[in-house]
This record gives structure tokens, sequence and C-alpha cells, in this order.
């Protein structure tokens, strides 16, 4: 079986490491910040950011920075347990 | 295939506002609406964020530092690290469980997160990019020499190479060797030698530098 999306180690890859250091932007700071404002209120555990992370489909978890995927696994999450409806971000970046 | 060819499930959202990729604007929407919804506290996400651009790898280097003058306080420091930062009045973090591992002549210590980004955030700060990238997460386990000689460090073959891999139960801190010529340096001095590098295990701790010109080898013809 392979292995799922997110479970590296090993993987036959051959690509160098890009060592560039990049500071935090405010959006990747707040998105930190967000689980961590979720985890106090216990609307959402450590375990449960890493499933939503771990469910991306392969090609988005592929191209989707650190914390983009931060960010879909809070929706996911959020959306599963009815915190979020459906669509709710969107509409909301609609207005 | 270029990667994005395919459905996108956020497509009708803008691509990017400025210099920010869309993801910076959802995440300001999420917290307008969870604020709205009182399902957290704006206080939180301040302190929160206030915590996070606080933390550094300067509290990790002074673990690291007192461990190579007082040999029982290593020893603490080996046997339960949360307490010993502690006891240093410094904050270990939320993680239930912190190692600490001592690089020797013989074992070197190189930590990784296989499956995210697990990482002593309290004591060294927020992860560098590189350890949360795939090319590290894949190649620290498939090939850690190799890695370690693109970060410059060569690891003679007698010397045994372990590879940690962190969970968000247990997080790792390296404690690299003291380096040589450091006999005369208090605390805090050392300290300023004990890179974040050094305490993933992708470094060594700093050379002191020396203030004499280098001694290179007589002339022989």
């Amino acid at each position: 079986m392979d292995p799922a999306v997110h479970d590296r180690g090993g993987w036959p890859i051959d690509a160098p490491i890009d060592r560039s250091e990049h500071e935090l932007a405010d959006w990747e700071l707040l998105a930190d910040a967000l689980v961590g404002a979720l985890l106090r209120r216990r609307l959402m555990n450590v375990d449960e950011l890493r499933r939503g992370i771990e469910s991306m489909p392969p090609e988005d978890y592929e191209h989707a920075s650190y914390y983009e995927r931060w960010l879909h696994s809070m929706e996911t999450i959020l959306t599963e347990k009815g915190v979020l409806e459906p669509g709710e971000v969107d509409r909301r970046l609609a207005t | 295939m270029t990667g994005h060819d395919h459905e996108h499930e956020h497509a009708h959202t803008p691509i990017a506002s400025g210099d920010e990729p869309a993801a910076a604007a959802r995440v300001r929407a999420l917290e307008e609406l969870l604020v709205e919804k009182g399902a957290i506290r704006v206080e939180d996400v301040r302190q929160r964020i206030d915590w996070l651009v606080s933390r550094s790898p300067a509290d990790g280097a002074r673990l690291v530092a007192r461990a190579w003058i007082d040999p029982e306080f290593k020893e603490r420091l080996l046997a339960d690290a949360r307490s010993a930062a502690l006891e240093l009045g410094l904050d270990p973090g939320p993680s239930p469980v912190v190692v600490a591992l001592e690089n020797t002549a013989t074992v070197h210590h190189l930590v990784v997160c296989t499956l995210c980004s697990c990482y002593p955030k309290a004591l060294l700060g927020p992860p560098p990019d590189w350890y949360k990238s795939l090319p590290y997460r894949s190649r620290a386990v498939s090939d850690p020499r190799g890695v370690l000689a693109e970060f410059g460090v060569a690891l003679a073959d007698d010397v045994e190479l372990r590879v940690v891999d962190s969970t968000a139960d247990i997080r790792y801190l390296v404690i690299p060797r003291r380096p040589a010529g450091t006999e005369a340096l208090d605390e805090e001095e050392l300290s300023a030698l004990v890179t974040r590098d050094s305490m993933i295990g992708v470094a060594h701790a700093s050379r002191v530098e020396t203030m004499s010109p280098p001694a290179y080898p007589p002339f022989s013809s």
C-alpha cells in the first residue's frame, strides 16, 4: 500500500532542500493564532487539525503552502462540526 | 502536469491581492466569522500572536549553555526537558513531553517530523520553512547523511547518526557538542554559539571567532 500523501518519511525524492529563511506573514501568524484560539475553546484539537490536513486531496496538499493546509483543515473541521455553514467563508469573501 | 489544472474548490475566490495569496483574505474572513459567532475571542487570538512572535531559539540556547557548564543540570535536562526548562524559568510549551538528545563524538541526532511539522516552538521559535518542506521530511529519513552534507555538516563514517521523528506528543531538542576552545566563555557567551539549526541537528554549534590570523602550515617545496 502506498503511504498517504502526508506520510513523507523516506519518499523517493531527490529535490534539494530550499533553505531560504522567511518570516511569517501576518496572515500566517493569524492562521496559527486562530488554531490556538480554537484549541483553547476546545472547538478543535491537534489531532483534528492533522486529520483535516491529511484529508486534503493529494494534489492540493502537494501545492498548498503550510498555512494554506492549516486553513483548509480549520474550514473542514469547523464545517463538519456545524460551527461554519458550508460555503460560509466563500459567501463572506464575496460581500 | 502543472498542478493547477485541476478543479479547485475555491476557484471563485480572488487569486490574490497585492503580494498576498488568496489564503490571506480567507484567513481574515474566517477570523471575522468565528468572532461574530462567539466561537473564539479576539483576545485569545491576539495573545497567541504575541506569544508566537516572542518565541525564539534563545530559550533553547540557554538550556544548552547551562547543560554545557553544569553536568548535573545536563542530567536533569536529559531526564526531563520540560522540568529543566521550568527550572530556568522558560516556557516549555504545551507539548506533554520534550526530549533533549545529546550529540557526542560518536552519536549525532537529527530531528524531523515526517508527518507534518512538530517542533518545540516554545523553546526554538517557529520552525524554519525547510523543516516543514516535503524534501526535508522525505530525505531526512532516506538520505540523512546527504541532508547533513547539504547543510554543510560532514559526519565521519564512524559517527552513529540517529534520526528522530517528532510527534505532537513528543518533541525533540538536540544538545549540540560544545565547541573546542570555549573553556573561558561564560554561560551567556556560550549560549550565543548555540544556533537554532544546531538544536535541530543540521548544524554544529558555532565556532568561536578568533581575532588572530589563521595559522597556515609551513610552506614546503
